[in-house]
């Protein structure tokens, strides 16, 4: 399998703060990786560093093999990473076939196929294709917004929490297009808050804590391990106690 | 009535028209930029004198050269951009403020040293108005400023809507930072941001000269009612800032009708005063304007 | 001998100017160097303690208010008073707004005060000002009057410096600080965010309208062109950044040295023949504007930076933090 993206001892943070203190991962192609952890434990932060979001001062990303650390956010885009932001992640008074548009700025070709493909993937945008993406429901807006990253059929999506802030319902919802998107070819790392969800829709997963790696397997493997699960899968409201693998 | 519409409303929508052009300026300004641009009077200001010396040398009716001028305005918008205004991309939005607030006095500086402080007029003669079904009276200049507002905020529709650039600068006037992690080119956009600003100034400038006169401070004057027109539409949103160009612009003619008695109800030097009010109302009431812009 | 007397009392008139503009600046940094409040509109509260000034001290006159003949210190005081009293007004209203809006608001505030000052001719007799107003120490013969004037000037600089100097290092000035760089902090702290705001833009508005009852009477007569935004506002902000806002110091090294360039570029530009010399104020504001984008690209913090107060001496441990450049915070 092609490795897509690689994080080597990373250390990043913002200003005097050190956030990650030699973090490292990496996320095949085709995979679904996600990075769970307490809260602060610098899990955004990860995906920020990727997306040149923040000053890293040791370590290095690679794209595809590609050296990509310190790079700016709009070449980082051009190199094939796309990034769907917690909040603020789509252009509210732009409708959303507009925000679609936006999604394929970079490129000269006419995005009208791939607009059609993001329909088919998800079927309740079409209608609302003119609507101000500000006036969508929760979940419709994440809708638009994954749909914004995969315009240009990135090499892969980096999604920061996505269920955040969604009601119990909407959350099976989200989980189930990223498995679709994921079937559909995209290779995906997602933050995740609610662990458990997050980790039987993964193929591997990261347990960021304090900055630093501290687990890592396979989804079963850290569902079934008792320490993941007393210190994660019992406060993100499931039941305490994760079932052996 | 027909006093009312002829003397009072007619003016106050013409006056509408040239706040409305300049407070769009300021709005997009204001939602891409992220400042509130204290040298865009001054450079309609620019933009005016531009035009007349351009009348002076061709012998043309300043809407043929306006083009013209609006190109030469936006280079010079663009020309400050990048020596005063690009260092403080990433700094605190009031040292942009300060900036252009030197920046404002530096531009009319300019124009009072090439062209003096005397008045001028950009087309000379009196105009005789046309008489519409026996009682309306408008002056022919009026309507020609009417008729090209429309067509401006046509244009400016079309370019917001059905061009990509136009759509890029509303997505960056939603979310800078959203627009940076999508691609967008933000640099792109603040061009187009600055050379859009620049023209309509420019075109406002031009309909402001025809309507009265030239002179060096004419842009400055405008500058608390265009802030006022785009803070009433909300910040950010350049249809709003139309609709808050023509409320103070016809507030401000309407003051000073006389609807109690005889004397009008606010003294006629006082119409400045109007904007102002409007907009520390908005400011205090609901800051984010009618159609509701960003706040921060 | 006869030229020598002439410097003489241009350098007077300089150094005069030089403290009414830094008692200005003083007013300014209150405002913005400790409390980071844009104020656009000094001009405003400048011609409220200038006309105040004027109509409390000169004789009857049947074109404005007059009559009073108040003593000079008494209506200085009121001047002071009766900015303040405006800026209360302009404050309670405006406090809370963002920088951007503070100073478009405080700009319009001015532009009101000067159509109020053109306006309300029975007042202030329109544009053709107030004239013939009584000056501090004008019965004496010259040049002694014009000396017991510099020394009345430079006597209140001094005192306007200690005592803000004393307020900065005081709790006062420290809470100022606080809210300038963190509001929410503070206000998490218990202070009364907005109370402050109020406190220091009332202080500083009662400044300049000080500076203007100094010039009202330095001029012995002032016209609404008084509220121009160019030498009574620009000018005094150039001011505080070349010197360097939050330094007191600064405000003061600021507004003497700029003054003196303004005053010695237009002494250097009367000798000019005359098509030159009409053109030279437009060079002159030209490059007070330039001074400005200078200074702000290459040394935001002017020429004496802010000095961050010390921790207090029973916080064990702590350091006195790095010289920061200039925090504009909003």
């Amino acid at each position: 399998m092609s490795r897509v993206l690689e994080l080597e001892g990373i250390t990043a943070g913002y200003g005097e703060t050190q956030i990650l203190h030699g973090v490292s991962l990496h996320v095949d192609a085709g995979e679904i990786v996600v990075i769970i952890g307490p809260n602060g434990a610098g899990k955004s932060t990860a995906m920020k560093a990727v997306f040149g979001l923040l000053a890293i001062s040791a370590g290095t990303i690679r794209l595809t093999g590609e050296e990509i650390t310190d790079m700016p956010p709009q070449q980082v885009v051009r190199k094939g990473v796309a990034y769907v932001p917690q909040v603020g992640n789509v252009f509210v008074s732009l409708s959303v076939e507009e925000n679609l548009e936006m999604g394929a700025y970079v490129s000269n070709d006419d995005p009208g196929p791939r607009i059609e493909e993001i329909y088919k993937l998800f079927p309740p945008l079409r209608d609302k294709r003119r609507q101000p993406a500000g006036a969508l429901s929760g979940g419709q807006r994440q809708m638009v917004a994954m749909g914004r990253a995969l315009m240009l059929h990135p090499k892969i999506l980096l999604l920061d929490e996505p269920t955040a802030g969604l009601s119990p319902k909407y959350r099976g919802e989200i989980f189930e297009m990223i498995r679709a998107i994921n079937r559909a070819g995209a290779t995906i790392l997602m933050v995740e808050q609610n662990a458990r969800m997050a980790l039987e829709v993964a193929d591997r997963g990261y347990v960021l804590v304090d900055g630093e790696n501290r687990y890592e397997g396979t989804g079963r493997e850290l569902i079934g391990d008792a320490e993941v699960a007393r210190m994660f899968l019992g406060a993100s409201g499931n039941p305490p106690g994760g079932r052996a693998a | 009535m027909i006093e009312f519409v002829n003397f009072y409303l007619i003016p106050g929508l013409v006056l509408g028209c040239i706040y409305a052009l300049g407070a769009i300026g300021i709005s997009l300004t204001f939602g891409i930029l992220r400042f509130a641009n204290f040298a865009h009077g001054d450079t309609m200001t620019l933009g005016v004198y531009f035009t007349l010396s351009l009348v002076t040398l061709t012998g043309w009716h300043p809407l043929a050269v306006a083009p013209m001028a609006m190109a030469l305005t936006a280079l010079a918008v663009l020309g400050m951009d990048q020596t005063f205004y690009k260092p403080f991309r990433r700094s605190p939005t009031i040292m942009l403020v300060i900036a252009s607030f030197g920046l404002m006095l530096m531009v009319r500086s300019v124009v009072q040293f090439f062209w003096g402080v005397q008045l001028q007029v950009m087309v000379p003669g009196i105009a005789r108005p046309w008489v519409l079904f026996d009682t309306l009276r408008i002056l022919p200049k009026h309507v020609l400023i009417g008729a090209a507002t429309v067509a401006l905020m046509l244009a400016m529709h079309l370019l917001l809507t059905r061009t990509r650039i136009g759509k890029a600068m509303r997505a960056t006037a939603d979310s800078p930072e959203l627009a940076a992690l999508t691609g967008i080119d933000t640099e792109a956009v603040i061009r187009a941001t600055w050379i859009t600003s620049a023209a309509l100034a420019t075109a406002a400038g031009v309909f402001l000269a025809l309507d009265t006169h030239v002179e060096t401070m004419m842009g400055f004057k405008l500058l608390l009612p265009m802030f006022a027109a785009a803070i009433l539409g909300g910040i950010g949103k350049p249809y709003g800032a139309v609709v808050g160009g023509l409320v103070i612009g016809v507030a401000e003619e309407i003051a000073t009708y006389p609807w109690i008695g005889t004397t009008p109800l606010l003294a006629p030097g006082y119409k400045a005063g109007v904007a102002f009010a409007i907009m520390v109302v908005m400011l205090v009431w609901r800051p984010q304007g009618l159609f509701r812009g960003r706040l921060r | 001998m006869e030229q020598y007397y002439g410097y003489f009392i241009y350098l007077i008139s300089l150094a005069t100017m030089g403290g009414i503009y830094a008692v200005l600046a003083l007013g300014l940094n209150v405002q913005w160097g400790f409390t980071g409040l844009f104020n656009a509109g000094i001009a405003g509260f400048f011609a409220v303690g200038a006309y105040t000034q004027a109509l409390l001290t000169t004789p009857v006159y049947t074109e404005h208010l007059g009559g009073y003949e108040w003593p000079i210190p008494l209506a200085m005081l009121a001047a002071m008073g009766l900015s303040a009293v405006v800026a209360f007004a302009v404050a309670k209203v405006c406090i809370r707004l963002r920088s951007d809006y503070l100073a478009i608001a405080t700009i319009g505030i001015a532009e009101i005060i000067r159509l109020v000052m053109k306006n309300e001719s029975w007042a202030t007799n329109g544009p053709r000002g107030v004239s013939k107003i009584p000056k501090a120490f004008d019965t004496l013969p010259d040049p002694l009057d014009k000396l017991a004037f510099l020394a009345m000037v430079l006597a209140l600089v001094a005192v306007i410096y200690l005592a803000l100097e004393r307020a900065r290092t005081a709790p006062w000035g420290r809470v100022m600080t606080a809210i300038r760089e963190n509001e929410t902090a503070a206000a998490a702290c218990g202070k009364n965010v907005e109370r402050f705001r109020l406190e220091a833009f009332v202080i500083g508005a009662a400044l300049m309208g000080l500076g203007g009852a100094l010039v009202a009477q330095y001029l012995r007569q002032i016209d609404p062109q008084v509220s121009d935004p160019l030498t009574a506002t620009f000018l005094v902000w150039v001011m505080l950044i070349a010197g360097g806002s939050g330094n007191n110091r600064g405000a003061i090294l600021g507004a003497m040295a700029l003054w003196t360039v303004w005053s010695a570029t237009e002494i250097l530009t009367i000798r000019l023949p005359e098509a030159y010399a009409l053109k030279a104020p437009y060079v002159r504001i030209f490059l007070i504007g330039l001074i400005l984008q200078i200074i702000l690209q290459r040394r935001p913090e002017g020429i004496l930076p802010e000095i961050r107060p010390k921790p207090h001496p029973r916080i064990r441990g702590a350091r006195a933090p790095a010289a920061q450049t200039e925090s504009t915070g909003s």
